[in-house]
Formats: structure tokens, C-alpha cells, sequence
């Protein structure tokens, strides 16, 4: 497509990527077509086709944006389904990213958006105030109705609504098993996942010492940055990409094997540190260096050829989270696995289409996220399961509210398929 | 860059913007019209973003009572109308002009009826021409016509245009598979033409619409005709040392009485930038590629296949290379329908396409190679050559004036010479404003008269899709 940037933006890094970006697209509009907005709504505005030119629009004029491109910006999912589809190879994510920092920068959004936003930035990547705020948020939970009636409310019962139901899991042991190898790896702790489930690191953790892998512990790492990165805030995304590579450099030096990431969200931001801090002399090659050694945990033992395991009676709906699919690629390896470890496992039909969890979209956008995970539970429903299995904490938190049928980690069913515990959940079923 | 002409806006028109906008507020709900400047944005092109226009208005309605509604009001307040689908259109057939509003029909997706015993679908004109495949595939049958953006454009926008696609050798084309339309006329009228039965008694008006490229009317539910799947299906990779052997192996093919469900082209900058996208397997150290696909049951696939490769062997095959699972078959398809997004990986491109007599495949594609030469270009050819329907991409640097000028003669020059061998400015893209000026190298004055009386029939003052398909000289007759 056609640019019209003068040689002052290009002097900009993040302009001049983005009109490389642009450049490539050629406006074919397959990209319509599989965007979970543009199927709710059949509107080109809420398309990849519609935003990039938005975008393109914002940029080429050097205009703040304003409160209709933010609509249709913000109502993107960054679910990255539109990648996939692009012949033309597109990069939407880094394109999409610059514009929500430009948003970030040259926009005020209303009072109750900055409040909601500021509050998810300052408790969702810390795990103690995050642990806090689910303990108050369930005495609040009986408020939600009156809630609703505030400016933004729906978004803040939304919110409560996303509080698992019941006492918050105990925090179980996922300190490192001390074991010998030559393979060592360090696991991503992480944020909101090791307060909702860190029963998941825990089977990680189990997994990887049962098949010889030695875990190392990374003190001072935390959230990757994804969420902040999400909302535009770029400074505040650095410093979290910084902070965890500072903590993994020295394991890095004395030889690791991977990075392991069990929240595929979280691995779809992390492979991107080399690209986020390209211009940062003392970070680039360091964060290039990190992005290259980080695994999902499937992506990686995809690579330990695992004996098959027993067949159990179990039929697994396999959710590819969009991080996963899109973000990372990852497509064949999880589905293989829990094959190989005795499930019957099965595709949801139109999976390639999000469930709305997006990180925090869910809070942000509660219309479209819940049309749309009314539309994957329809669909996973149809592929009459006893399990549902995925690999992103935020799908399977979006996913539990609106079934019953148990959804767990890969991580979980795979390491009770190779002799750990049976997972809680499913109990009742074998 | 603007090579074609746009007429100048009516002023009177747009003037009246804000009462027209009022007026337009009061048919649907507010979020189905869109009138910011920035919000109007993304309407201003379609595939062919050489050329971009602002509307006046853009309404997305969500019935065909709505697209009525809004007709019937433009029609009484004299405004223009560009119909819209998904806005794939390669030839501009869905650009806007700053006087006109556009209706688009992306709202309007869903499956209204599926008879499996009359083997139809029932839908609406929004609906992706691949959602109805994939509506009717668990029940074991296809909507034939296969364009490759078939992913994303409209069963409306098919019916405009009347597209083809990759199989189209042996199902025909978008007219062959339409069995009737509802169509909103200028003046809000609804009518109903054709229907669930193969012929209806009376004019054939439903052929008239197949192709009209939204001048007529807004297509805005359509039924269907649907085909069992066959049995078995099977491409094969046929690779040639040049392009002009791969041509006459085409030619002789057809001229063998074989029809192969698709026939499709393509020459080395083609195989290699598709190669790269798809990772199909696709020979990269031949000149020129055709892939050949048959169906059948396997007995009835090996013996078409064995006459095929006797062919080509004639004609000098070097590599003969069929695909050995589903997921192979799906690659091979995919690089080919991805062709032409997947050259914006290399460069901007524009995508051409006429049709010529496949017996001229080995001269025309001669010819075509010297022309684009000539301006200094490169090309890339992916085509359906069993219907000899060329699709030319003509690379080139869109930030660069002169190259897109440069870029634009050659596709003329090529399009003049499909005409000049005996064949035709269109094959399924339409003609929309790129091949608008080239009409009267296709037909006479006579015959351009008569499709002009026939349009003016639905539509005296042209207000739908105005200043494309007929030269503009054309407009006051």
C-alpha cells in the first residue's frame, strides 16, 4: 500500500517500522474474514483492514487520536488471528502496539477508563496486592448490581464476575525440584497465574524433573509486561522486560536450556523482548537472547519425545489459545502431546476464533467478550467433551465462566498422565 | 496518481451533507452509519488502493427492508449509491465518490435456509462466498465458484462481478450457480427474480443482474446451488522449462476433450513468492508450473491423470509431483489462492485480468513478458489457465509516480491484446474504473448503446455505482 511519511517521522524508530508494516499490506481483506470483531460485527472499522488504516491515518498525519480511532483500536483483541491469515505477512501485532502507545500519549481517555485502567496496571502484575484485591473484590461481589449503574460500571461487575468462585487455591509448593542435569531451564513465575492456579508451575515443575530436566529458580522475576504493554504503556512494559531479563541473565550465562512459559500470553510478549528493546544499546542483544530461549512448555517437550502413555476414557477439547496459535504458532505440538499421553482429543470447531479473555479485554470490553465466549462455548460444546484443556490462564478463566465441564493446563493432564497427582477438578470423572 | 478520472463531485450534493445525514439517521440505528471523517476512512478504497475516494456516508443496514429504506431515500433526495460487499473488488468496483454514500452489506451474513433435497442454500448477499461452503460441508456438499479471496468477499459482491475461481473448468462460473436473487432496486422497490427451481417462465432477468457490477440494484439474499463433494480430489504439480510449453500443454489438454476440475498457472516469480508463503512443495527450479487437478474416485482419477501426464510429456514436463495426503492438497491450494496477497510480501502490485482463447496461451504469454520489458517492470503470472483467464501481476513501486503510470500502460497494453487474440477485458474481477476506459476497445458504439439503454432501464439517472464499467462519455446517453 502506498505511505506518505516524510524523511522527520521516518527518523522515528517506531514510525518507520510501522511504515514498513504498512507498506507490506496490500488491502486484500482476508484478514476481515477470520477477526472475531469484524464476525460480531460485520463492520470494516472493527476489522485488521479498518484499524490499519485508522492507524495508517493517525500516523501518516501526525493527528492525536481521538475518540472514535480509539474505539475500534481498543476493541481489538490483539488476538493476532489476522497474522495468520495475511499472504502478504503483515506484522499487525507491532503495528496495533504503536498505535495503543500513540493512544497512550496523545489521548485522554474519560475519568472512570483512566481509573479502571490505572487500578488493572497498578494490581494484576503483582501477585500480593493481586491476591488482596481478589479477597476484597469477593466482598464486594454482592455490590456488582448496584455497580453496573456507574460510569464504566459494567466493566467493574465484569470484573467481579471474573473472580473464581470458592477460596483462592492454596499457594502449594513450586519451589524447584533439586535435581542434577545437564538440561536446566528456568520457569516464568509470572503474575496472575501464581495466584489463580499455581498449581500449574507446581505439575510444570513435576513434568520437567520426571523426565530429567533440572529446574532453576529466578528470583526477582515477575509479569512479563504483556498487560501494561496492552494498555500502551510502553515505559512501564520496559521496565518489567527488563527487570526479568535482569534476573534471568545470569542463569543465562551459565547455560540454560529454555525458558519456560506456561501462560501462552505471557510467551507471546516475551519472544517479542528482542523487537521491544531494539533500540535499548545495554538490552537489545540481551533481549534478543531471551526471546530466542523462550519454550511454552508444550513447544518444549514436544522436543523431549515422551513415551505414550496409557489410554485413558477421556475425551480432552483442546482450546488454542490465541497467544498460541497466533501469537506464537504453536499448533500441533500440545494437541500432540495429550495424544500421546492417552487422551482422545478433539478441535473445536472455528477455533481459530478467540474466546474474548484477551488479557484484560474481558474487564475492558465485557459486550464483546462475553458475545464471544457465549460463541466458544457453543462451539466447544459441539465437540461433547469430559475435559477442556488449554494453555493460557486468561482463556481458562474466561472459558470457566460460562461451563462446567472441567477445564485444566496441558501441563496438569500431562503430568498426571505420566504418574503425578490426579488433577481436583476431575476427580469425580475417572 | 490518478490515471482514471473520477467525475467532479456535485456540489449541490454535498452541501446538503448534514440534511442528507439526518435523514439517512432516521432509517437505521446509529451504529450503522458512519459519518466521521476518520471513522469514513477505511471505505475510501477497496483492493485496488491506487485509487481512494471519501463518501459522503457509509451505512452498514441489517435488512434487506433497511437497504430499501436507505435506496428509496437516496433515490427521492437524488444522491448516488456505491454498493459495497467486502471490498475485495481488484478492479474498484466498490470505491466511493465524495458525493455518493455507500451501502454496504457486510451486516447481512447469515444462512436463511439449507434444502439438502433441492440441493440449495438460501443466504444473505453478505454472507463470504467460503462461510457457504463451510455452512453446507458437514452435510457433504460446496458452493462451486472458488475466487481466491473467496475467504473474505461476499456472495454479493460474486453475483456483481459474476466470479469464477480455480475450479470453475468444470462448474462454471457465479452465473452457472445462482438460482435466484432478492434485489432492492434504486427506488426502494424489492423484487424477486429467478428462484429455487433450474428455470423460471419470463425474461431472464436473473442473468441480467449476474455481472451488473451493482448497477442495477443491491443483491441482498441470494439462493444458491450446491454440489455433493466428490468423492476424491487430487492436484498434481506439472513443472515446465518454459512458460510458453506449460501454454501449449494447456492448450492441448482442452483441446483433448479432458476437463480436469482445475487448471492454474503459474510461472517462476510466482511459484517462488507463493513457495515462500505456503511452503507447498512447489518445484522451484522450473520456469513454469501448472496445477492439475482431478476428482473422481481413485480408478477414475489415475486413468484422467495418466492421459494428462502423456500430454505433458509431449510438451516436454520435466516435474510431475501429486500431492499424497490432504494436508499436501491444502498447502497446494493455499499458495495458490494466497498468490496475490503473498506478493505484497515483494512488491506492490496490480493484478490484471482478461481472458483469451486457450489456444493463444503460448503466444499471449510471449507477448505479455515483452511488454511489461518494455516499461522496465517485472511480472508475475498466476492464472486459470484452463478458462484461459489471465491474472498478470504487474510489480512495481506504489511510493514511485512514474512506476504506477508505467505499471498501468503495460496493463493496458495487455488487456488490448487479450481483445486484439480474441478474448476479453474481463474475466471474473468486473470491470469496475480500471478497465472502464478500455470498454470501447472491447465492443462498438452500438453495443455499448444498448447495455447503457438496458441499464438506464433500472436506473435512469445512474445513480448506482456511477462512472464505472461504461466510459464516462456514456453517461448522458
Amino acid at each position: 500500500m502506498q505511505t506518505r511519511f516524510s524523511p522527520e517521522q521516518l527518523a522515528d524508530s517506531h514510525t518507520r517500522e510501522s511504515e514498513k508494516i504498512l507498506r507490506s499490506c496490500v488491502h486484500c481483506g482476508f484478514c476481515t474474514a477470520t477477526c472475531p470483531t469484524y464476525l460480531l460485527e460485520g463492520d470494516e472499522r472493527d476489522s485488521p483492514r479498518g484499524r490499519i488504516y485508522l492507524i495508517k491515518d493517525m500516523l501518516e498525519n501526525d493527528k492525536p487520536a481521538n475518540t472514535e480511532v480509539v474505539t475500534h483500536i481498543d476493541r481489538c483483541l490483539s488476538c493476532l488471528s489476522c497474522m495468520t491469515t495475511c499472504p502478504s505477512g503483515v506484522h499487525y501485532m507491532h503495528l496495533v502496539d504503536h498505535a495503543r502507545a500513540h493512544i497512550e500519549k496523545t489521548y485522554k481517555r474519560p475519568w472512570h477508563d483512566r481509573l479502571i485502567r490505572s487500578m488493572l496496571a497498578a494490581i494484576l502484575p503483582y501477585p500480593n496486592r493481586f491476591r488482596l484485591a481478589l479477597t476484597l473484590g469477593r466482598l464486594g461481589r454482592p455490590f456488582a448490581p448496584l455497580l453496573a449503574a456507574l460510569p464504566g460500571g459494567d466493566r467493574l461487575k465484569a470484573m467481579l464476575s471474573l473472580i473464581p468462585k470458592g477460596g483462592l487455591p492454596q499457594t502449594s509448593s513450586d519451589e524447584p525440584a533439586a535435581i542434577q542435569s545437564s538440561r536446566q531451564v528456568a520457569i516464568l513465575g509470572g503474575c496472575a497465574q501464581s495466584v489463580l492456579d499455581p498449581e500449574i508451575n507446581a505439575a510444570t515443575n513435576r513434568l520437567l524433573a520426571r523426565f530429567g530436566i533440572g529446574v532453576v529458580f529466578s528470583p526477582g522475576e515477575g509479569c512479563c509486561g504483556a498487560l501494561v504493554h496492552h494498555m500502551g504503556q510502553e515505559d512501564n512494559a520496559l521496565g518489567f522486560a527488563r527487570r526479568n531479563i535482569d534476573a534471568w541473565w545470569p542463569l543465562i550465562e551459565n547455560g540454560l536450556d529454555a525458558i519456560i512459559i506456561t501462560a501462552s500470553g505471557c510467551g507471546t510478549t516475551i519472544k517479542d523482548y528482542g523487537f521491544m528493546l531494539r533500540d535499548d544499546p545495554s538490552y537489545a542483544q540481551k533481549a534478543s537472547r531471551v526471546s530466542a530461549l523462550s519454550k511454552d512448555i508444550t513447544e518444549y517437550l514436544d522436543t523431549l519425545d515422551l513415551p505414550a502413555a496409557e489410554p485413558k476414557s477421556m475425551v480432552v477439547a483442546y482450546h488454542s489459545a490465541c497467544s498460541m496459535q497466533h501469537g506464537q504458532q504453536i499448533k500441533d505440538q500440545p494437541k500432540r502431546l495429550l495424544k500421546n499421553a492417552g487422551f482422545t482429543v478433539r478441535d473445536v470447531p472455528e477455533g481459530h476464533i478467540c474466546c474474548g479473555s484477551a488479557g484484560t479485554y474481558n474487564i475492558l470490553q465485557p459486550d464483546f467478550a462475553t458475545r464471544l465466549r457465549e460463541r466458544k462455548i457453543k462451539n466447544i460444546m459441539r465437540t461433547t467433551p469430559d475435559i477442556i484443556a488449554a494453555g493460557n490462564i486468561g482463556c481458562m478463566t474466561q472459558i470457566a465462566q460460562g461451563t462446567d465441564i472441567p477445564i485444566l493446563h496441558t501441563a496438569l493432564l500431562l503430568d498426571w498422565a505420566y504418574g503425578g497427582p490426579e488433577p481436583t477438578a476431575i476427580r469425580s470423572l475417572s | 496518481m490518478s490515471a482514471i478520472a473520477f467525475p467532479a463531485p456535485d456540489n449541490t450534493i454535498i452541501v446538503r451533507r448534514d440534511e442528507i445525514i439526518a435523514g439517512l439517521a432516521r432509517l437505521v440505528e446509529p451504529e450503522c452509519l458512519v459519518t466521521g471523517d476518520d471513522e469514513m476512512r477505511p471505505f475510501e478504497t477497496d483492493a485496488l488502493t491506487a485509487y481512494r475516494r471519501m463518501p459522503l456516508a457509509v451505512v452498514l443496514p441489517r435488512s434487506t427492508q433497511e437497504v430499501s429504506a436507505v435506496l428509496r431515500y437516496c433515490h427521492d433526495a437524488g444522491v448516488n449509491v456505491i454498493p459495497r460487499g467486502a471490498g475485495t473488488s481488484l478492479a474498484g468496483g466498490a470505491i466511493p465518490q465524495e458525493d455518493a454514500v455507500v451501502i454496504g452489506i457486510s451486516k447481512l451474513n447469515k444462512v436463511l435456509d439449507f434444502n439438502i433435497a433441492n440441493r440449495t442454500i438460501t443466504v444473505e448477499a453478505g454472507i463470504t462466498n467460503l462461510a457457504v461452503s463451510a455452512a453446507v460441508a458437514p452435510e457433504g456438499f460446496f458452493y462451486a465458484p472458488d475466487p481466491s479471496s473467496q475467504l473474505a468477499c461476499t456472495i454479493g459482491g460474486n453475483i456483481g462481478m459474476n466470479s469464477g475461481g480455480a475450479h470453475c473448468l468444470k462448474y462454471g462460473v457465479t452465473s452457472n450457480n445462482v438460482l435466484g436473487v432478492k434485489v432492492v432496486l434504486i427506488d426502494g422497490t424489492i423484487i424477486d427474480l429467478g428462484g429455487d427451481a433450474m428455470d423460471v417462465p419470463g425474461l431472464n432477468l436473473l442473468g441480467l443482474m449476474i455481472g451488473s457490477e451493482g448497477q442495477l440494484g443491491i443483491v441482498t439474499e441470494a439462493i444458491l446451488r450446491i454440489i455433493p463433494t466428490a468423492e476424491g480430489a487430487r492436484p498434481v504439480l506439472f513443472g515446465f522449462d518454459s512458460s510458453e510449453d506449460a501454454g501449449a500443454c494447456v492448450a492441448a489438454i482442452i483441446a483433448a476433450g479432458i476437463v480436469p476440475v482445475a487448471m492454474e498457472f503459474m510461472d517462476k516469480p510466482a511459484i517462488e513468492i507463493c513457495e515462500a508463503f505456503a511452503k507447498a512443495g512447489y518445484p522451484l527450479d522450473v520456469e513454469a508450473m501448472l496445477i492439475i487437478e482431478v476428482e473422481g474416485s481413485e480408478a477414475e482419477i489415475d486413468a484422467s491423470l495418466a492421459r494428462i501426464v502423456a500430454i505433458a510429456r509431449q510438451h516436454g514436463v520435466r516435474v510431475v509431483k501429486e500431492s499424497k495426503s490432504a494436508i499436501e492438497t491444502a498447502q497446494i491450494w493455499k499458495g495458490r489462492k494466497s498468490a496475490f496477497g503473498a506478493t505484497g510480501r515483494v512488491a506492490d502490485y496490480i493484478c490484471m485480468d482478461g481472458t483469451i482463447p486457450t489456444g493463444q496461451l503460448p503466444y499471449v504469454l510471449k507477448r505479455m513478458s515483452e511488454i511489461v520489458a518494455g516499461y522496465g517492470l517485472r511480472v508475475a503470472n498466476v492464472f486459470h489457465a484452463g478458462d484461459g483467464n489471465l491474472h498478470p501481476l504487474i510489480l512495481f513501486n506504489a511510493n514511485d509516480p512514474t512506476e504506477q503510470a508505467k505499471a498501468e500502460s503495460a496493463g493496458n497494453d495487455i488487456l488490448k491484446l487479450c481483445v486484439e487474440v480474441g478474448g476479453c477485458l474481463t474475466g471474473e474481477h468486473g470491470v469496475g474504473i480500471e478497465k472502464r476506459d478500455l470498454m470501447g476497445v472491447q465492443f462498438n458504439a452500438a453495443d455499448l448503446n444498448q447495455q447503457l439503454r438496458v441499464r438506464a432501464a433500472f436506473d435512469a439517472d445512474w445513480r448506482l455505482n456511477p462512472a464505472k464499467v461504461f466510459p464516462l462519455e456514456g453517461r448522458t446517453s
